[in-house]
């Protein structure tokens, strides 16, 4: 219980700073909201109107505590050049960057831990040789050019799917799923490399530990062995590292959003910051924190239920 | 045994592929094939061929001439990057780290906020904050480099304070700063040379990302992401756009890794 109090205290205050240090950071940035709204050719008194009108006027601390008691609402205010409330805006794109992180996770859970397995007991096999030289180059390989070059063989020469017809899963969730799989396909592979190389040298590790040959002296066989004992005591850095894997691929939907038009909170974001849409930028990015935060909490929990000795 | 060797072997073709680009790069600003500024209407979209080995881009820029530019411009922002990231991080990690206390925590628990956030999203908010441009992409990617430096070298501070050879040192009269910057940094470099390049990969790759989202470095200077950027455009009438650009990222990104990972055997 006084775990969780404290996890839940240090969630907050990492919000709380966050938020703060973003809101404190558009706050002293030259350039004026109203000024950029209405454009240089305004006249002082139009402009000094929209400032009142926006809240501009008022001292700093008060337009943040302001901002945060709404914010906690789920009210983030108004963007400028939507005109629309941020929070229905996010609430569109919000649930396609996040199919489109889960689906490059699953992807990644899916092909990566198969691997690492079988490379940790096949160390030194010719097909892990093969497989850890891949992996290197892999890693090497920026996202957006995976993705780039994805969209060149599977869109344009085998025609798998058409470069930029993006559909949303309102419209058709099949087509959807169908266009989001190749974007998921490049956030995933860096991460599948990384995660197989953490996972080989994890498994490989622990297999050196006594309790293992104490495992194989009670008559284990290899397999019983590697996934009752040995795996589970492998995947805890594991864990805490997916977990940072899943914070990444959500900003490396950012990229891949662009790289293949899909419209999600990464394009509204580069969108937003384009045109210094703060109200969008902010709660964007409070959102991404929150995520963040929650997902680390989720990798602690984890952690702690799969390995006692963290609980004390 | 046979391991260290692997090891070794990795090391050796890193620095191989590191200096042949490092090479290249230098060569670049003295001597390019063609003008990388040069446009040729009637080498628009040009092949690869002997007198362009990358190809030609849609202006009829030679793209090898082109890219040994845009590799410079990435260099010295991943440099730079590292740079800031390095100075502050050593600085702010030594003395957290060495000292400990209430100043220790609440920087921690800043950075932890901090460190929470993918660096390109930290960057990008730094960006938004001043502006593109080659100058401002180091300053906003250096600055949000800082939280892993500073943790990392914090540990290692941590780790170190209390050994013996601190301790003699300190009898022997040492001052904190002396043996801060005189015993222990010199005792980490490994720790912290195979960060600086995980570190600089991740700033080739933040840059990158950066000015192919059209945020970070702007034309005229030429950028590998820019570069990227425009080749989508033409991904089916001219592949080898891509290509170029691409293949020498990648090179550029697996040499330090290599490197890192050898250092780290």
């Amino acid at each position: 219980m006084r775990y969780a109090g404290k996890k839940l205290i240090s969630v907050l205050a990492t919000l709380l700073i966050v938020s703060f240090l973003v809101f404190l950071a558009f706050a002293v940035i030259p350039g004026d909201a109203a000024v950029s709204k209405l454009g240089t050719q305004a006249t002082p008194e139009r402009i000094a109107a929209l400032r009142a009108e926006m809240g501009l006027d008022r001292p700093f601390f008060v337009r943040y505590g302001n901002w945060l008691l709404s914010a906690l609402k789920g009210d983030f205010g108004k963007s400028y050049s939507y005109g629309e409330s941020v929070s229905a805006l996010i609430g569109q794109k919000l649930p396609i960057t996040l199919a489109l992180s889960v689906l490059s996770f699953l992807i990644m859970i899916v092909c990566a831990i198969p691997l690492g397995i079988y490379t940790a007991k096949h160390e030194g096999g010719a097909l892990d040789r093969i497989i850890m030289v891949v992996n290197q180059v892999v890693m090497a390989v920026p996202p957006f050019f995976s993705g780039i070059m994805i969209t060149y063989v599977f869109g344009l020469l085998l025609k798998w799917f058409q470069p930029g017809s993006f559909v949303s899963y309102t419209v058709n969730l099949g087509r959807f799923l169908h266009y989001l799989l190749f974007p998921a396909v490049a956030i995933a592979l860096p991460k599948i490399a990384m995660t197989v190389k953490l996972l080989r040298s994890s498994l490989i590790q622990e297999a050196k530990k006594d309790y293992v040959r104490t495992a194989y002296s009670k008559g284990n066989r290899t397999n019983g062995v590697l996934y009752r004992h040995v795996l589970k005591n492998a995947m805890i850095p594991v864990i805490t590292f997916l977990a940072m894997t899943f914070t990444d691929m959500i900003a490396g939907s950012v990229i891949m959003e662009q790289v293949f038009s899909v419209a999600g909170i990464g394009r509204l974001l580069i969108s937003s910051i384009s045109s210094r849409d703060y109200p969008v930028v902010e709660a964007v990015i409070v959102l991404l924190a929150l995520i963040v935060v929650l997902v680390n909490l989720a990798a602690d929990v984890l952690c702690r239920a799969l390995d006692p000795r963290i609980r004390h | 045994m046979q391991k260290r060797k692997k090891g070794n072997a990795g090391f050796i073709a890193g620095c191989v592929i590191t200096g042949m680009m490092l090479t290249l790069t230098v060569i670049g600003f003295f001597y390019t094939p063609y003008d990388p500024e040069a446009m040729s209407a009637a080498d628009k979209l040009a092949g690869i061929s002997p007198r362009h080995i990358m190809g030609c881009d849609n202006f009829g820029r030679d793209i090898f001439s082109r890219v040994l530019k845009g590799a410079q411009t990435t260099l010295i922002v991943a440099g730079g990057t590292v740079l800031i990231g390095t100075v502050f991080g050593v600085l702010i990690g030594a003395f957290t780290g060495y000292f400990g206390g209430i100043v220790d925590e609440a920087l921690m628990r800043v950075m932890d906020a901090l460190f929470a956030f993918p660096s390109l999203l930290l960057a990008l908010v730094f960006v938004s904050l001043f502006n593109s441009g080659t100058y401002q992409v180091i300053l906003a990617l250096g600055i949000a480099f800082i939280p892993s430096f500073s943790r990392i070298v914090r540990s290692e501070y941590l780790r170190c304070r209390n050994l013996d050879y601190v301790k003699s040192a300190r009898l022997a009269g040492a001052s904190h700063l002396r043996i801060m910057f005189v015993h222990i940094l010199p005792n980490i470099y490994t720790v912290l040379l195979s960060s600086i390049m995980i570190g600089f990969n991740n700033a080739v790759l933040a840059e990158a990302g950066l000015t192919y989202l059209g945020i970070g470095v702007q034309p005229p200077d030429a950028s590998l992401g820019e570069m990227l950027s425009n080749a989508q455009t033409y991904l089916f009438s001219a592949p080898w756009y891509a290509f170029g650009p691409g293949i020498t990222m990648v090179l550029l990104i697996l040499g330090f890794s290599l490197m890192a990972d050898g250092l780290k055997h």
